[in-house]
């Protein structure tokens, strides 16, 4: 993003000056009147309302609209008003001295009060030095330091008209992906999938996406992308080591060691994600790479791992539980962190989660509906 | 320069509204002329620069300057302009800045066609104005500043909440608002005539047209709210009982209340003090409804954003002027002289009644409205107050006034004849219960209740015809004197009897659409056919389409009816990237009064998509009634003797003769 764009200062004399301008219109118009002598000026009675009020009466005794009996009982009784508003008239008569003494103090009222309200109150308010900023002098300016948010924010407009353009999908959603706009990039790779086409890899990048929304959880919803990954390239190493995560996320430890240790079987040897499913699977205990290890470095070895796995699986449900702490309206992940604390084994911080929930989404009753439905399933319902 | 240039003009007309609201008020104590005539040009030039602060704002929006944080959080580069526009008041900062535009434009017209008015009477009139003015743009500057300024301005907007880009919110807004602030003008007539110390027949004279004009706008600005919720929504409901709708039914019916008590005053010089009352009490309830929906107690559409600072500034200003106005109406009310006596049966009396129910009523919304949040705000108890209870308490008033109000118009003034009234009204009672044979007759289902109101409704309709043919004597005499007498009644005759039509045409549409409106909701895959009402709606099929902001999934369903061909309809789901949300556009279906509506739910992965239709019979005359309403309205205002400017020289008046 630019820097603070200060005003250049012809400018900035030019913008002092129009205010200048107007508030000596707007200390004119108070002096105008103060000026004139308003006694010469016509202004209304309640005798012309009257009159008026008679005239209409002979104009429906003319068109037939009231009998002649009644249009007089109406006019003797309008004279009546009229002649007791005659009469109380002149006691509301504008007097004639004109008070030089107050008319003063209204024009340093005027000359002095309201440059100083106005000053008073614009200053702390307004940001005087900042220039106007329009869509159209922003375009021109050329495409120096460009940031990477304003290259995705147009890349983004071009595919608001262009949504069919698959190649801009594609190469969007791993950009919004770095960014961390995980939403935004879940919905770049759904639409690169609807208009690029199947491909195992783009439903594993699609699936990483949801996931990454999801604090890091394979979800169900990510779990079932990796499946059709899985299902077009079953050798699809991205599809596979996040179907191992996911069933270590299950708590299926050995199935998780068995997809990545087949993974390893088919890895390259220079494949870049080979310490990744190395490590993960040290984590799941399944370090079987080296199968000459006593039985007891393997235990100790199997201790520590689950030590790691259960500070990995804290750290994600850490960071979903601060997640929901900030944006509390979010159903589904309320119901994932009740989940992850009964897989933990720790059902009081469930119960916990569960009741911070309920407060959260309380003023949304279909919310609030769905919770008590999924809490039900999770056998927390009541 | 533009957005910077517009905050300072609003600044300005802060300083000028607090001129006017204390200089004109010591000229009056002094009879000073010239004092006194400086609320006149102050409000001039601060109705300039409130425009001038609006425009600014509105190209602003225009230009997606992003700097400007107000652009920023509700717009969006690639908006179409017309909502570029209308976005200006699609959120808070914006619409309070139209708010206070359409007060200064009152104010600006007081001051411009004033000049009938005693020179006393304006000054007060415009320093009332004032301070209301000036406690709205402190309001404005300090809690809800829409010229405020981001230094790094952001590339793109966040967009305007998609359910408001509609054409509605070019008209709904505006309309409302000419409405509550109109109101601002009879109150601050009401409180000057207070501090004067007295009110006449001529002061009720020149109320009306402003009350009148303001109720215009109110009528239709929530007819046209209705609408809109009834087709953008797509629920097709058209009235939810909510607080925010409520807040601008409360000041309709007092509104309402007052225009037909200052007719009193006008014509009788009676009911002065109940008029003031009520001028004041309306206002107020213009101001409850503003605070009700701006300070985010109640959260809705039309909450755009809650802010407790913002909560505490308006009920700030909501005691200052409702406490202050009652108390001064306690302390200066018994002053005021009462006149015109009227026996209980007579057009002064029915009007009573009138304003007796439709203040009642009042109450009652404004308790149902209130009740709720009171329980929550101080027993931590949710409820609701929905239909159920307006059925059982607002429904019972509002026959009896429908009821009553054929025989209003055509009592006497001063001592009537209610016997001969009613043979009078024979005709009409008859035609109300032919209609309610009728509807039991074809009617299936539904409830019991519904054809009576149906023939309450016909009998309000005969019965505003019955009065103009009472009035030309259209069955009595010749055409040629009918036609000659039908020119010469009075406009505001024609206005009484459209808009007490338009009651019942509305009541129409109510029953009928509440009673007999069928709805089928489905699950519909390509080539499935519903059948409704008679109709044959067969899906063709789903297709996507890009529009200017959005990305839109239409569907394609064939209407027919025994075979027969009868349109295309295509309602659509629109989703909104930059907010990442979606809106239903219902698709509609004329037939005479009744409407075909499909609206579409989500589509699953099957490619079957959830499907709303519903048959509403009759269901356009709940708006045309208030339409018709309105015209009323117009009719009655356009009768020159109701001129804001009443008495005019008598060579004025030949010049307008043609006119008529």
């Amino acid at each position: 993003m630019g820097a603070v764009r200060a005003l250049p200062e012809a400018c900035q004399m030019t913008l002092w000056f129009v205010f200048a301008l107007m508030t000596v219109a707007a200390i004119f118009a108070v002096l105008l009147p103060l000026g004139r002598n308003g006694r010469a000026q016509n202004q209304g009675s309640e005798v012309a309302v009257y009159k008026d009020q008679l005239a209409e009466i002979e104009r429906d005794l003319a068109a037939g609209l009231i009998p002649a009996p009644d249009a007089e009982a109406a006019r003797v009784e309008i004279s009546r008003r009229l002649l007791a508003a005659a009469a109380s008239e002149p006691a509301i008569a504008i007097a004639p001295q004109s008070n030089l003494r107050w008319r003063r103090t209204a024009a340093v009222l005027a000359l002095a009060g309201l440059p100083l309200v106005a000053i008073g109150v614009y200053m702390p308010l307004g940001s005087p030095k900042l220039q106007d900023f329009p869509l159209a002098q922003r375009e021109r300016v050329p495409g120096k330091a460009q940031s990477l948010e304003n290259l995705v924010e147009q890349v983004q407009q071009h595919l608001e008209k262009n949504p069919t353009d698959g190649r801009g999908w594609n190469v969007l959603a791993p950009v919004l992906q770095r960014l961390g706009r995980f939403d935004d990039a879940v919905r770049a790779y759904r639409n690169s999938l609807t208009y690029n086409g199947e491909s195992a890899e783009r439903r594993a990048d699609l699936g990483e996406a949801l996931s990454a929304a999801a604090g890091g959880v394979v979800t169900a919803e990510a779990k079932s992308e990796f499946e059709r990954a899985h299902a077009l390239d079953a050798d699809d190493p991205k599809a596979n080591y996040f179907l191992g995560l996911a069933a270590e996320q299950d708590g299926r430890k050995d199935d998780a060691a068995s997809i990545w240790r087949a993974l390893l079987a088919k890895a390259p040897a220079d494949a870049p994600w080979r310490a990744l499913v190395q490590t993960s699977l040290a984590r799941v205990g399944g370090g079987g790479t080296m199968p000459a290890l006593s039985d007891q470095t393997i235990a100790a070895s199997k201790d520590m791992a689950e030590g790691d796995r259960n500070a990995m699986v804290r750290g994600m449900v850490e960071r979903l539980a601060t997640r929901l702490k900030q944006n509390g309206d979010d159903v589904d992940g309320w119901l994932r962190l009740v989940r992850a604390y009964l897989v933990m084994g720790e059902r009081d911080k469930a119960m916990g989660a569960s009741v911070d929930a309920r407060q959260a989404i309380a003023s949304d009753a279909e919310r609030l509906r769905q919770l008590n439905e999924g809490l039900k399933t999770l056998g927390l319902g009541g | 320069m533009i957005a910077e240039s517009g905050h300072y003009a609003l600044v300005l007309a802060l300083g000028l509204a607090l001129i006017q609201s204390v200089v004109p008020l010591i000229g009056v104590r002094l009879r000073d002329a010239a004092l006194m005539n400086v609320a006149r040009s102050t409000a001039l030039a601060q109705l300039l620069f409130v425009v001038a602060s609006f425009i600014a704002l509105v190209m602003l929006h225009v230009n997606s300057d992003f700097s400007v944080a107000n652009v920023y959080e509700n717009s969006h580069s690639m908006k179409p302009l017309l909502y570029k526009i209308t976005g200006v008041w699609g959120n808070h900062e914006g619409s309070m800045l139209l708010w206070v535009s359409i007060l200064a434009l009152f104010g600006g017209l007081v001051a411009a066609f004033g000049n009938n008015l005693p020179l006393s009477l304006c000054a007060h009139v415009l320093a009332v104005q004032a301070w209301i003015a000036s406690a709205f743009y402190l309001f404005i500057l300090v809690t809800s500043n829409p010229f405020l300024r981001i230094a790094n301005p952001p590339i793109e907007g966040r967009d305007l909440n998609p359910v408001l880009q509609d054409i509605g919110l070019a008209v709904h807004p505006p309309m409302l608002y000419l409405g509550y602030v109109g109101f601002s003008i009879s109150f601050s007539f009401a409180i000057a005539a207070l501090m004067e110390g007295r009110i006449d027949a001529a002061w009720a004279r020149w109320v009306r047209p402003w009350t009148l004009m303001a109720w215009i706008f109110l009528t239709l600005g929530i007819a046209m709210g209705s609408y809109w919720a009834y087709y953008e929504l797509g629920w097709g409901g058209w009235w939810f009982w909510d607080p925010v709708e409520n807040a601008s039914l409360m000041p309709w019916l007092s509104g309402t209340a007052l225009l037909h008590s200052a007719l009193v005053m006008e014509k009788r010089n009676a009911l002065k003090v109940w008029t003031i009352l009520l001028s004041i009490l309306t206002f107020s309830l213009s101001l409850l409804g503003t605070f009700l929906v701006r300070s985010g107690v109640i959260t809705s559409v039309h909450a755009f954003a809650t802010d407790p600072t913002r909560g505490v500034f308006i009920l700030l200003i909501l005691c200052l002027f409702i406490g202050g106005s009652l108390s001064l109406f306690a302390g200066r009310a018994t002053s005021l002289k009462q006149g015109g006596l009227f026996a209980p049966i007579s057009r002064e009396g029915a009007l009573v009644l009138n304003n007796l129910l439709l203040t009642v009523a009042c109450a009652v919304v404004l308790f149902g409205t209130l009740y709720p949040l009171a329980m929550e705000m101080l027993a931590d108890f949710k409820m609701s107050v929905g239909a159920p209870f307006y059925n059982l308490t607002f429904a019972p008033l509002f026959a009896l006034l429908l009821l009553a109000v054929p025989f209003g118009p055509m009592l006497a003034w001063k001592r009537g004849d209610l016997l001969g009234v009613t043979q009078r009204l024979l005709a009409a009672g008859v035609a109300g219960l032919v209609a309610v044979a009728i509807t039991w007759g074809w009617a299936t289902g539904g409830s019991t209740l519904a054809p009576l109101a149906i023939g309450l409704g016909v009998f309000v309709i005969a019965g505003a015809v019955t009065d103009i043919v009472e009035r030309t004597g259209l069955v009595r005499l010749p055409f040629a004197t009918v036609l000659h007498r039908a020119r010469g009644l009075p406009r505001s005759a024609w206005g009484t009897a459209f808009a007490h039509a338009g009651l019942g045409v509305a009541l129409i549409g109510i029953v009928c659409e509440t009673t007999w409106n069928s709805e089928h909701i489905a699950t519909m895959k390509q080539n499935d056919v519903a059948q409704i009402a008679g109709f044959d709606v067969k899906l063709d099929g789903l297709l996507q389409r890009q529009g200017p902001n959005y990305r839109e999934m239409i569907a394609q369903f064939n209407v027919s009816r025994d075979g027969q061909p009868v349109s295309v309809m295509t309602p659509s789901k629109r989703s909104f990237s930059t907010r990442g949300s979606s809106t239903t556009e219902a698709a509609l279906l004329t037939r005479g009064a009744s409407q075909l509506y499909i609206s579409l739910g989500d589509a699953n992965a099957e490619g079957a998509i959830a499907v709303r239709i519903y048959y509403k019979p009759m269901v356009l005359l709940i708006w045309w009634g208030p339409v018709l309403m309105a015209f009323g309205g117009v009719l009655s205002l356009s009768d020159r003797r109701l001129r804001v400017g009443a008495p005019k020289p008598a060579r004025a008046k030949q010049r307008l003769q043609p006119a008529e």
